[in-house]
């Protein structure tokens, strides 16, 4: 089925026919006996490899299989922060090539998946956060990242509802800008890929669960149990966040990954009032404002493993009191709504890219609370990862061997909280 | 909010709490006699259960010891804790 190109003018014939001339942007899939290719896990990080494998390595018999609806994990539950001022050369690569990949992402996949390079912000409130920062953008700019310092008056001009005034607990110091990042809509870049994948003849199965991982007498991936059946492939790619220790426990495949709940709440939907993204490390406090008009909070992670995709309530408050503090114009916003996403958490806080001790089994996981900011440059190292069977020079130092040589990349230690 | 009941004081809510990570992980004994690969799973690799997990807690803002507890990731209730040093209860679900 070729693909119905989204422009003006496919909007106004459409519209001469009240809307009745649209068609479902991908297919509903039943699952073949066999894939050149198969990806476990229907985010945007899996959607997006699937995509990539068709379109710029060629395979065409390519399955992604999605326990739930797609984007229904930790795509369609994260704050949709994009942003590359990470520390280390190896991440700076990594995620830049990323923010670069979202600037022209709504054109590859003709789907507006509304990029918003409105800038992001990183506050300062010590001594210590703001030597921190400052090393942060002087290790940034070596390695082509745009990050600027910004004193507190600075700050409060890029973002007016921020409060400067010095006698607070936690005084803005300064602050950190990445006038690259921004936002994207999160459930866009699910339906861009999906449907971009499709029209390239990626079949999306959903509600297909994988239950077991079969093994030739080699020991080399052969076939994949499901809900659905058995499904025959010689590459399998994991890419299911949470729960990867899960899937990849099924081919005796141990990772260096626990499972964390990390929420995040919305506000009633305002007027526009907030212009950029602010995020405090110090106090612990994401925020931005949607298209919507919803103030959209990231809270940390709870203190314990756990796959419910919930959380206790005085996390969050944790970082509402935080969003007062720094922010008294939302004192008195209602919350509308609160939930919980499962993130898989490294002990370095970076993800592993790469292949695994069992052939043509890969793995993609690790991103912990930040995945989303990575979905295209993720997706688009990983496809290379599969399809030539090496790792693509950006995700070549995210391997899991790491762990056991040593060649850590801390951001943890970094940054000093999750991130 | 979990209610979580320390071996010593009794229920408490969980702020007065801290975790611990997984539970009964032994640092070997003569570390330079160990190969690299034990010693990156004495590290870093965790059983990440989904399902009954064996876990440390710290009633840091109580009595300030440290015990184990069993509880389900998959629902987050407690099935039972226990003081720090003794064996994990078996046949508990």
């Amino acid at each position: 089925m070729s693909r119905q190109r989204f422009s003006g003018f496919s909007l106004l014939w459409n519209s001469l026919g009240k809307h009745q001339g649209w068609r479902e942007q991908w297919r509903r899939a039943e699952p073949q006996a066999e894939y050149d290719a198969i990806i476990v896990g229907g985010g945007g990080h899996g959607l997006g490899t699937a995509y990539y494998l068709a379109a710029e390595h060629g395979l065409t018999r390519i399955a992604v299989l999605e326990k739930g609806w797609i984007g229904g994990g930790n795509t369609g539950r994260n704050t949709t922060i994009i942003r590359s001022n990470y520390l280390f050369d190896e991440s700076a690569r990594l995620y830049d090539h990323s923010v670069k990949m979202w600037e022209h992402l709504s054109q590859v996949l003709n789907y507006n998946v509304m990029f918003s390079p409105r800038g992001v912000m990183m506050l300062a409130h010590t001594v210590h956060d703001v030597q921190v920062a400052q090393r942060h953008i002087h290790a940034n700019r070596c390695n082509g990242v745009d990050n600027e310092w910004l004193t507190p008056e600075d700050a409060k001009a890029f973002c007016p509802p921020l409060n400067i005034d010095p006698g607070l607990r936690y005084p803005v110091l300064g602050a950190a800008l990445q006038r690259r990042g921004g936002t994207a809509r999160h459930d866009a870049v699910a339906w861009g890929y999906a449907r971009a994948a499709d029209a390239l003849g990626v079949d999306i199965i959903e509600n297909c669960e994988v239950t077991g991982i079969r093994r030739d007498a080699g020991g080399a991936v052969e076939a994949l149990e499901t809900t659905r059946g058995v499904i025959r492939s010689r590459k399998v790619g994991v890419v299911a966040a949470g729960n990867t220790s899960v899937v990849l426990g099924m081919a005796d495949v141990r990772v260096p990954l626990e499972s964390f709940p990390l929420q995040a709440l919305v506000s009633e939907p305002i007027k526009p009032v907030f212009p950029c993204v602010v995020m405090s490390n110090g106090i612990h406090a994401y925020i931005s404002q949607s298209d919507k008009g919803e103030l959209v909070i990231g809270a940390g992670t709870d203190a314990y493993t756990s796959y419910t995709q919930r959380g206790a309530l005085h996390v969050n408050m944790h970082t509402l009191e935080a969003i007062c503090e720094l922010f008294p114009m939302f004192r008195r916003m209602r919350m509308l709504r609160n939930w919980g996403g499962i993130v898989d958490v490294t002990p370095d806080r970076s993800p592993i890219i790469g292949k695994t001790p069992v052939p043509g089994l890969f793995v993609n996981c690790g991103w912990g609370t930040g995945g989303f900011k990575a979905t295209p440059g993720s997706a688009h190292v990983f496809a290379w990862t599969m399809a030539k069977d090496e790792p693509h020079p950006i995700n070549a130092p995210f391997t899991l061997d790491r762990f056991r040589e040593g060649h850590l990349i801390d951001e943890a230690a970094a940054a000093a909280v999750a991130h | 909010m979990l209610l979580i009941r320390c071996p010593h004081c009794g229920e408490r809510p969980e702020p007065e709490f801290a975790y611990g990570g997984e539970a009964h992980i032994a640092r070997p004994a003569d570390p330079a006699a160990v190969s690299d690969d034990d010693w990156a799973a004495y590290l870093y690799l965790r059983t990440n259960a989904k399902g009954v997990h064996a876990e440390r807690w710290r009633h840091t803002r109580g009595c300030g010891r440290f015990f184990n507890a069993l509880r389900d990731t998959t629902t987050d209730r407690f099935i039972a804790t226990y003081k720090s040093g003794e064996k994990r209860p078996e046949g508990l679900r």
